[in-house]
This record gives C-alpha cells, sequence and structure tokens, in this order.
C-alpha cells in the first residue's frame, strides 16, 4: 500500500528546520533534481547546492540547501544538510551583492590572485538564493510545477 | 582597629562588587539559554549523520578508507577546548587539568601535538612553552559558527590523511545541566566502528557509547544508491568529523556560561554574607565607639 504522505524533516547542525507532513518533495540530487513521492523506494543520494522544494497539498515551500543528503525511507524523508535557508529569509541584497562582487572575480581568469573555485561557488549560491527568494510564498497548483522529472518507482 | 569610615568603605566596595557578579549571572543565564538550545538543535544532525553512516558502513569496505585506518599510535593529536574568558569557576582549570594529566600518561612516542581551542587553553600552553600546531581563539566571543568546525576539521583531518598523527583526541567540557559539567575525552580518528569511544573524567574507563541510541532495524534497509556507496561514505566521513567538533564546540560553549552563572551566583552569595559581616562589625564598633563617648562624658562630669 502505498502511503498518502511523507513524513518531511530537514536539518542542519544549526537546527532542525522543517518537520512536516508533505506530499512531494524536490531535492537537488547529485546528477539532477530528484522528485519524491509517497512510496518512494529507500534511496541515499548526496545532494548539490540548489533549491530544495516540497508541496503540501498545493502549497510550495522552498529553500536553498547548501551541500547535503537525503534519505529516502517508506513515508519518510531525511535531509542533512550543511546550511539552509527558508526562502523567506533569505536577505535579497546580500545575495545581489555575492553575486555582483563573484561575477566580477570571475571576470578576470587567470588571475592568481582570484580564487577561482571559491568565486565559483559563491555565484552559485548566491544565484540560488536569488532563485528561492524569488519564489518564496508562491502558491503554485500542483502539476505545474513539475518541470523536472519525477520518477516514483 | 578599623574605624567606621573604613567600614563603610569597604561595605560599598562589596555592594559594587555584587552588583557586578549578579550582573554577569544574569548575562550569563542568558546565553545558557541560547547556547543549551543550539545543543539541542544540533542533537538531530548528529544522530541522523551516525544512522547513515552506520548503515553505509555495512554494504561498504569500509575499512579501506583513510580516516577509519588504524594505525599504532606513536604520534597524537589533542585538541583541547577551554573557553575565552575567565571568571567561571573550575571550567578552565578542570580541563586544562585532565588534559595535562592526558599528555603526561602518553609518554611513549612522541610528544603528543596540541592544538588549542580558546584562549584560555591557548595562554596555558604558550606560558608552559608547549608548541601548538595551531591555536583558534576568541571563537566563543564571537559565537560558534559551523565553519569554525570546518576550518578545525579539515586542518585535523589534514594531519591525519599525511599521516603526521596516528590519532587525534578531543578533550572537553560537556553539558551536563546547569549545575555539572562532564569533562569528556573522545577519540575523534580514526573514526571507530563510526562511533566516537567516550572516556569519561578518569581516563581509564572506557564507557558504552553514549550516542549510539539509534534504531538498529533501520541500518538493514536496502538502498537506491545515485552514486557508488563507498564514494557517498568517503565523502560523509569527513562530514562527521566536522560534526563532531561542531558538537563539541557547542558543549563545551554551554558548559562554560552553566558554569560561570553558577560561580557568579556563588559569588553573589558571598558577597551578601560578607556585607552582613561587615554591617555587624561595623555596629559593634559604632557601639564601642558611643559607649567610649559616654564614658568619657560621665567620668569627666565625674572628675568636676
Amino acid at each position: 500500500m502505498i502511503p498518502e504522505s511523507l513524513e518531511l524533516q530537514v536539518v542542519t547542525p544549526e537546527r532542525q528546520m522543517v518537520r512536516e507532513e508533505v506530499h512531494e518533495v524536490q531535492v537537488p540530487g547529485r546528477n539532477g533534481y530528484l522528485g519524491i513521492l509517497p512510496g518512494h523506494a529507500p534511496l541515499l543520494s548526496e545532494l548539490q547546492t540548489g533549491e530544495l522544494s516540497y508541496r503540501k497539498g498545493t502549497r510550495w515551500s522552498y529553500l536553498s540547501i547548501f551541500w547535503g543528503f537525503v534519505e529516502v525511507l517508506p513515508g519518510r524523508v531525511t535531509i542533512l544538510a550543511e546550511t539552509g535557508e527558508r526562502g523567506e529569509e533569505i536577505d535579497v541584497a546580500r545575495a545581489r551583492q555575492a553575486q555582483k562582487r563573484s561575477e566580477e572575480r570571475l571576470q578576470h581568469v587567470g588571475d592568481p590572485k582570484v580564487d577561482f573555485d571559491r568565486a565559483q561557488v559563491a555565484l552559485q549560491r548566491a544565484l540560488i538564493r536569488l532563485q528561492v527568494a524569488g519564489k518564496a510564498g508562491h502558491t503554485v497548483a500542483a502539476g505545474h510545477q513539475a518541470e523536472e522529472p519525477t520518477h516514483a518507482p | 582597629m578599623p574605624t567606621l569610615i573604613d567600614f563603610r568603605r569597604r561595605i560599598r566596595s562589596v555592594k559594587n562588587t555584587q552588583k557586578i557578579t549578579r550582573a554577569m549571572k544574569l548575562v550569563s543565564a542568558a546565553k545558557l539559554r541560547r547556547a543549551q538550545e543550539r545543543v539541542f538543535n544540533a542533537r538531530p544532525y548528529a544522530g541522523q549523520m551516525l544512522t547513515v553512516l552506520r548503515s553505509l558502513a555495512q554494504r561498504t569496505e569500509a575499512h579501506a578508507h583513510p580516516l577509519l585506518v588504524k594505525r599504532p599510535e606513536k604520534r597524537i593529536l589533542v585538541l583541547v577546548l577551554s573557553g575565552d574568558k575567565g571568571l567561571c569557576g573550575p571550567f578552565n582549570t578542570n580541563v586544562l587539568r585532565l588534559a595535562e594529566r592526558f599528555l603526561a600518561a602518553r609518554t611513549n612516542g612522541a610528544q603528543p601535538q596540541l592544538i588549542a581551542i580558546g584562549k584560555k587553553s591557548r595562554d596555558y600552553f604558550r606560558r608552559r612553552q608547549r608548541e601548538l600546531v595551531a591555536e583558534h581563539v576568541n571563537l566563543f566571543l564571537r559565537g560558534v559558527d559551523y565553519s569554525n568546525a570546518k576550518e578545525v576539521a579539515a586542518h585535523v583531518i589534514d594531519l591525519y590523511r599525511t599521516e603526521q598523527v596516528d590519532a587525534v583526541y578531543l578533550i572537553y567540557n560537556e553539558f551536563k545541566s546547569v549545575l555539572a559539567q562532564r569533562l569528556i575525552t573522545e577519540k575523534l580518528l580514526p573514526i571507530e566502528g563510526v562511533l566516537p569511544t567516550r572516556t569519561e573524567g578518569d581516563l581509564a574507563v572506557p564507557e558504552k557509547e553514549a550516542t549510539g541510541k539509534e534504531e538498529a532495524e533501520e541500518t538493514q534497509v536496502d538502498y537506491l544508491y545515485e552514486q557508488p556507496p563507498a564514494e557517498l561514505f568517503g565523502r560523509l566521513l569527513p562530514r562527521h568529523v566536522e560534526v563532531q567538533i561542531f558538537r563539541a564546540l557547542l558543549e563545551s560553549n554551554a558548559a562554560e556560561h552553566a558554569a560561570r552563572m553558577t560561580a557568579m551566583d556563588a559569588a553573589t552569595t558571598n558577597a551578601s554574607e560578607m556585607i552582613d559581616r561587615l554591617t555587624l562589625h561595623m555596629n559593634k564598633v559604632r557601639q564601642a565607639q558611643i559607649t567610649r563617648e559616654l564614658i568619657e562624658i560621665v567620668s569627666g562630669a565625674a572628675a568636676l
């Protein structure tokens, strides 16, 4: 029997961010986004920097997470992220600044003073933050959101 | 014989000190509450990490990973966590004494290397001319952050990987309750059975795993993997070390505030007692003075 909902837990070392019954979860897996519906087979995967979204009824919520991993068990999804922010909490102005700063740095390819990898990571984070902040709080009808492949077994 | 004025001055000074200790107590109490919350908040993460690691360890060639390899402990590295500030009772002294004993018990092999976390720990070892591999100070003053733990972990892992050290220990105060701290010596590396072995207070007594309360049935689940389990395992182990250090930082931080609160509470009580005693003395002196003056007047009158 397939359960109706999933218990989603998102924890970071600083706090427990989410503990809720949800109906669908999308996570930034290492090889691309994964959709998880109730009854998904047990799965373990590393997560990359990206957007984590979950649906409760028709309401989507968004989080940005930076590295983590996900454990899917029947009826339960546990996500351990190194850092995470809710869409509503994101400081948009700061993220914009970070974006600008890292983009500037990335202009100077080959400059030994610029830590290229770091700038790239910072840019990625800033973009994800902005993306998540943009979506935060929006209510989208279920189904419209499924641009990423969802593969429930 | 101190005069009345001396007593008054003394009492005023004690009262001022009492005001300070009382204020410090209140501040510590507020900080403690926050610190305690962070300790509790960090627990689910550490717990989940352990569950997953253990389930992975069962189906991978766990022993192959460099962080799990046991070597004869010739060169060890010890991380000593103290506070950044004093005035917190025996908090710093205790942890430093334990560290000293731990080091003394490890005289075979090369001299243990040290990493000091917290200003008191750094100052202590510096005074004793001990060489420090690294020092991390003021991180409690600025507020413990996960990035602190990451930084320390990266350094430690690097030393271990390159075989500059054969084992890494962590010595810190654990927050047990507001009134009591517990001294912990924990082996950080090599990661043992994906569970830290703990030794409490006295170096000898090995304790049963205090953190391992996770259900065993969950480790039996067969997962789908996005990537080879061994690789995932390898990626998780360093995080595990980070989490251990982070937890120790938070524990120590909470324990410090608890210790300071208790110490300042005791100091405030002592100040009250002292004020009472001084007031009593002062009144005796005053009475004696009045009596003497009366006698002088009476005997003066009698002489007429």
